[in-house]
């Protein structure tokens, strides 16, 4: 069980390290990374080989945002399906929101997740427990308990916390446990029956916005709580202009705000809905050019934290409706990789800026033990040709669920080896 | 030369695509006075209307248009409701283009409906208004009725005042009218003014009386009295005070200006009952020109597959 990753560039931020190096995984663990060539063997010592020459090796990617439908919605995803299309897109860990059915707010079914995710899953899955009991938004959940039984967070994803007392004591509950609390920053009663940004591409097509002061408003409104009570938060898929700067503010006087950008909400704008695609249908919806050029500003200037993807499937009856009819979200592990990787060919971020705003990043906010390439470290790792030019096609989806709004695309990024404990789990299809 | 598959809006209908429609209607309004009021152009083809959406003066108007034209006209009322019985938008309109229909007459109360059908079948789809989206067929029997009145299109002013936000017809008629070099205005409350629609090229206000001295066409909306539940009025009675049409106001308009409702009508809400009887006001005239103008689509959309017919 000895494995040589040859002559790839090795990237690894929280090490440094962005040079040409030989990676030797043995027993599942990362032994050593040395100079090209300068691991030597035994005699008789058969390691396999894996050449990475013109490839990027770095940590296995970490996407801190991913519904996974199971239990409840198995017919659009399930965890063994779910880790599949994350390992097809090169993460090897990820963390699964609670919005299943039954909510994942008791211990009981963050251990049937964990179990689930040991005996089917192929990569790492850390259960995100839910604020309040049923996502009711009413009373606070056991998040002693929760904890215990391996949640990393906390979120009402999807269902944001509207009742402030509520929020101010959860912020507060949860210091206990110094877990953050992820929050999907949306006040309910301005989006109401909407279903696209608010803007001229939504008079237009005469669809109900959904003004990007919703989401201010709620970010706002959680910074100003933590700061009287402590804790941490977390804002979930930040998308507009004003949520940007206000996460920024918040940092500078050096209060505990972290967030993340999913990868649509920097590729794609509002315009996208024109044709009525259900696939571009989501929550928070895909935002006007000003805030795509926040969210860029946010990535280099390091406002925004992480990229995670908020893969959300949905079953094709769930999109083939009327757009205002259709589920909110799309699947996004799969595509994730390439449409951040442009990022680096737009210069809005390094390469290395790249890999550590989805692997060590996450890792730190998150308290987990991935992310990096440490010695001793068990071996999550990925290989990617950065040039390697494709077409996505959702056809080829690992993902239970089809619904994206890249097919076609013609991207660069591919992913060559998902390495999990030093076991390739990228399956073919 | 017409070559359009779908009618979806007005967005993308050129001047001489308007024209010719508008053209053609004029050459169909008289089969409408004749005493056998049919002729054979669309014998043998067969116009689906497929209404998700209640409707019943739209509804008719195409049923007429198809009948005169010797099509054989069938009515569907869909589910409003997409999960009603489980089949879904496209599943219900793949089952009736399994069929043969040559045309099928979509209204929705969703927006994007329409186009999402026309994406899915291959026979061709007019659009008999979704959602707050478009209402071509609407914007064009209003062109049509004030080209009859005044002669020509170019130039005139046009104030369409009330609930701007919920209405497609409004959407359809600023894209038809700014093709046909007309100046649009748009009154209503602020609440009922979509952000963003000063970008589509017309002009944007409140106070009605301001605007009305040079105005060639006064175009009233209907007011969905619901509307006042999502706080978007403070009462109908303050509605009615800012925005209906009264002889007082008209006494500030031009002679000769004319006034018009996509109905059906709130009397004493959008229009007082006097106006609407008075020689200025075009609104059954709108009626009679949706007719010809609906009878036109038909024909141009099968034209050239029809050679024969005619």
């Amino acid at each position: 069980m000895t494995l040589v990753i040859k002559n790839g560039r090795v990237i690894d931020p929280v090490n440094s390290l962005d040079e040409p190096k030989d990676i030797l995984v043995h027993k599942g663990m990362i032994k050593a990374i040395e100079s090209p060539g300068s691991i030597s063997f035994d005699a008789g010592e058969k390691p396999s080989v894996i050449d990475a020459k013109g490839c990027v090796v770095c940590p296995g990617l970490i996407d801190m945002h991913v519904h996974f439908r199971e239990p409840g919605f198995e017919y659009k995803e399930t965890i063994t399906s779910g880790c599949q299309s994350a390992a097809a897109g090169g993460f090897t860990s990820v963390a699964v929101m609670p919005n299943t059915n039954p909510v994942n707010d008791t211990r009981a079914v963050t251990e049937h997740i964990l179990a689930l995710a040991r005996t089917e899953g192929i990569i790492n899955v850390y259960p995100i427990a839910a604020i309040t009991q049923k996502l009711e938004g009413e009373r606070l959940s056991e998040m002693a308990d929760l904890k215990n039984a391996g949640a990393i967070a906390f979120s009402d994803d999807g269902r944001p916390v509207m009742n402030n007392e509520l929020m101010r004591r959860a912020f507060e509950y949860s210091k206990m446990f110094e877990l953050p609390l992820i929050q999907h920053s949306e006040m309910l009663d301005l989006t109401e029956g909407g279903c696209m940004n608010e803007g001229m591409v939504s008079t237009e097509l005469g669809l109900k916005g959904m003004p990007a002061e919703a989401e201010d408003i709620m970010v706002y409104r959680d910074i100003a709580l933590l700061e009287k009570t402590g804790g941490r938060l977390h804002v979930a898929h930040i998308s507009s202009k004003n949520s940007v700067d206000l996460v920024r503010q918040a940092k500078s006087k050096g209060l505990p705000v972290t967030c993340e950008v999913a990868p649509h909400h920097f590729t794609l704008t509002d315009e996208a809905v024109r044709g009525y695609d259900t696939n571009t249908k989501m929550s928070p919806p895909l935002r006007a050019i000003e805030d795509v050029e926040a969210i860029k500003e946010g990535l280099r200037d390091g406002t925004i934290d992480i990229i995670a993807t908020d893969h959300a499937p949905h079953d094709i009856t769930d999109k083939q409706v009327e757009y205002q009819n259709a589920c909110f979200g799309i699947v996004g592990l799969e595509t994730a990789l390439p449409l951040s990787l442009k990022l680096v060919d737009e210069k809005i971020l390094s390469m290395g800026d790249v890999i550590k705003k989805l692997t060590s990043t996450p890792a730190d906010i998150f308290n987990l033990k991935a992310g990096n390439l440490s010695l001793g470290n068990e071996a999550d790792i990925l290989i990617f040709n950065p040039s390697l030019e494709y077409c996505i096609d959702i056809s080829k989806f690992h993902s239970k669920s089809k619904n994206s709004p890249f097919d076609g695309w013609k991207v660069k990024g591919k992913v060559l080896h998902t390495l999990v404990k030093g076991i390739n789990c990228l399956l073919s299809k | 030369m017409f070559i359009l598959k779908n009618i979806l809006g007005t967005k993308c209908l050129s001047n001489e695509a308007i024209t010719t429609i508008l053209d053609t209607a004029d050459s169909f309004k008289e089969i409408s006075t004749r005493p056998i009021k049919k002729v054979p152009a669309l014998r043998g083809k067969t116009i689906i209307n497929l209404f998700f959406e209640p409707s019943t003066r739209t509804r008719t108007s195409f049923e007429i248009a198809g009948k005169r034209l010797s099509a054989d006209v069938i009515n569907i009322s869909g589910p409003s409701s997409s999960s009603v019985k489980g089949e879904n938008l496209i599943d219900t309109a793949l089952n009736l283009e399994a069929m043969h229909p040559d045309i099928m007459v979509v209204r929705h109360a969703l927006s994007g409906a329409s186009e999402m059908i026309s994406q899915h079948v291959k026979c061709p789809i007019i659009n008999a208004g979704d959602g707050f989206h478009e209402h071509p067929t609407q914007a064009l029997l209003d062109l049509h009725t004030i080209r009859e009145a005044k002669g020509s299109l170019e130039g005139l002013n046009i104030t369409i005042v009330g609930d701007i936000a919920h209405s497609r017809v409004v959407r359809s008629n600023i894209y038809a009218m700014k093709t046909m070099g007309m100046n649009v205005k748009l009154i209503g409350p602020p609440t009922m003014i979509p952000q963003g629609i000063d970008k589509m090229g017309v002009s944007v206000g409140y106070d009605f009386e301001g605007v009305i001295h040079d105005t060639d066409v006064i175009m009233m909306l209907r007011l969905q009295k619901e509307r006042q539940s999502r706080y978007l009025l403070s009462s109908i009675r303050e509605y009615s005070n800012l925005y209906c049409l009264t002889s007082k106001i008209l006494e500030k308009a031009k002679d000769d200006v004319l006034i018009f409702h996509p109905g059906p009508v709130n009397r004493g809400i959008e229009i007082s009952p006097d106006i609407m009887r008075s020689k200025r006001s075009l609104i059954l005239t709108q009626v009679t020109n949706g007719v010809a103008v609906r009878m036109a689509l038909m024909y141009l959309l099968l034209g050239g597959k029809n050679d024969t017919s005619n």
